[in-house]
């Protein structure tokens, strides 16, 4: 994987502030929440990664890292390499740029990261809940969320 | 005589709920049509009705306990969703599995991905009204059921995957029920090319119906024999091997239309791939343990994992977080029904009615693992 860390330097130059994250069983990338469209976009034009294999967040309502982190898994079709950015936003406000744009796939995957954890996502054309009822309250992925008793008691 | 003045007389869309109870969304599933006369214009997916918050779920539950909850998210499929989840596990984990439960693991595997196309050569056939065509491959499906059941004591939610290898060994008269099926086999797939391939009626009404071409397929996510319908080589289990695919010799089936009808073959001609597989796995199934010495209880050091495998629908997808304790912090799944099924508007949006029948049961959705 040496192609790995010559990729992520050359991200750095073109991306200040993003980190690279190697060691795993997949490279990451962590990147400001407002260069993510860009960071996306060169990464399927011209890096290869084509394909929004999945998107989905963590929650971590603790301490002083208290945040959402919102996790995109890419992959370069056919070669299938693999790839992980993450964005962390401001949990009592997360709010990130839609990647619809780039990728259709994102649109029902983005919804359910609506409904479940919340996640704003700006410029998204049809942000409704997707799984749970429309007049359903809360978002059931966070931490803090209490699942709702059912019949026969609390 | 009635008199209508002209410009009282004007036409208008209509909308038309199709489902959440309807025999062609193969589930509890609504599809809200936007009409123009009979032609479909705009199709808004409506989902949720089996949502069961399972990923909820696996934030209380310790990664053992878990694995039953996997066989109901693809129902159709179940060894292939057992298979994911545990392999995720054992990445996170670096648990190595023992040799005969790698083939065992192939063998259930295979199996599940012939019964779950099966099932989708049946009732895309019985959706075209097609009854007759819907009796052979129930017929063989039911023999992989037996032999799940003699194996781990259940056909459908087969919970056989552990993490570390599998749940029991095979018993004896497994192997020649095995060989048995996969000398039938080739039989079933002949009455299906007899009977639906060829069909003239069957091919009218799905050539050309619901074509999606390849980069659109790709953008919106398209993955499994649904993207390879479109044209494209791309297949987990040979582009990134997992497990020990990469032992095994087979072709990638490729059709090149993107229409419902490719989709439909295309499950037919990766039966016969998987059959090869299954033979090679007999062949080669060497003696020994079929799980590995791990802990009792499983504390994973924090981190993270995303593992993919080569599902029966298309690319299912495990996200782990770990944060050290004996529950996963975090697991989402990517089912790749949720995706196709996204993709569906495009795919149907243009046609007429019962076109949109046609293409719903070409996308080969399964609900529990749209709605989780």
């Amino acid at each position: 994987m040496g192609n790995t860390s010559d990729l992520i330097q050359k991200l750095q130059d073109l991306f200040p502030g993003l980190k690279g994250e190697e060691g795993g069983a997949m490279p990451g990338l962590v990147v400001p929440a407002d260069r993510l469209t860009a960071l996306m976009q060169e990464l399927k034009e011209q890096r290869g990664f084509n394909f929004l294999a999945d998107v989905t967040a963590v929650d971590y309502p603790e301490g002083d890292k208290e945040r959402i982190e919102v996790v995109y898994h890419l992959m370069a079709v056919p070669a299938a390499t693999e790839l992980r950015v993450k964005v962390s936003l401001d949990r009592q406000h997360p709010e990130i740029a839609s990647l619809t744009g780039l990728w259709p796939a994102a649109e029902v995957q983005e919804r359910e990261v609506y409904d479940l954890m919340g996640v704003i996502f700006t410029g998204h054309p049809n942000l409704q809940r997707i799984l749970c009822p429309d007049d359903f309250s809360g978002h059931p992925l966070r931490k803090d969320f209490q699942p709702a008793a059912t019949e026969g008691g609390q | 005589m009635l008199a209508v003045a002209k410009e009282d007389l004007y036409t208008q869309e209509i909308e038309l709920n199709m489902g959440p109870q309807h025999p062609s969304t193969h589930g509890v599933y609504r599809a809200l049509l936007t009409l123009d006369g009979e032609k479909v214009i705009k199709v808004e997916n409506i989902i949720g009705y089996l949502h069961r918050g399972i990923e909820k779920l696996a934030e209380d539950r310790t990664y053992t306990q878990f694995i039953p909850y996997t066989a109901r998210l693809d129902y159709l499929a179940g060894m292939l969703n057992n298979l994911g989840y545990v392999q995720a596990v054992e990445k996170l984990m670096g648990v190595a599995v023992p040799e005969r439960a790698e083939y065992l693991r192939i063998i259930m595997a295979e199996l599940s991905r012939i019964a779950s196309h099966m099932i989708m050569v049946a009732s895309m056939a019985l959706d075209l009204s097609g009854w007759t065509a819907w009796f052979p491959p129930f017929r063989e499906r039911e023999r992989i059921l037996d032999l799940f059941e003699m194996t781990c004591g259940s056909r459908i939610t087969v919970s056989y995957m552990r993490i570390g290898g599998v749940a029991a060994d095979i018993p004896d008269g497994f192997l020649p029920a095995l060989e048995a099926f996969l000398n039938d086999l080739p039989g079933m797939i002949a009455e299906m090319n007899g009977l639906i391939t060829g069909n003239e009626i069957f091919k009218a009404r799905c050539q050309g119906v619901g074509k999606i071409d390849l980069e659109t397929a790709l953008a919106y996510g398209l993955t499994g024999p649904n993207l390879r319908a479109c044209g494209l080589p791309f297949d987990l289990r040979k582009a990134k091997p997992y497990g020990i695919y990469d032992r095994f010799d087979f072709d990638i089936p490729t059709l090149s239309n993107g229409d419902s009808y490719d989709r439909f073959v295309i499950r037919l001609l990766e039966m016969e791939q998987s059959a090869r597989i299954i033979r090679q796995a007999m062949a080669a199934l060497p003696d020994g343990s079929v799980m590995a010495k791990v802990p009792r209880v499983l504390k994973p050091s924090p981190g993270e994992v995303y593992h993919q495998i080569e599902g029966a629908k298309g690319i299912l997808g495990y996200y782990l977080v770990s944060d050290g304790s004996n529950k996963p912090y975090r697991l989402h799944i990517h089912g790749p029904s949720f995706v196709n099924l996204g993709a569906l508007p495009r795919i149907a949006a243009g046609g007429n009615i019962q076109d949109f029948v046609v293409a719903i049961a070409s996308i080969d959705i399964v609900l529990g693992e749209v709605d989780r």
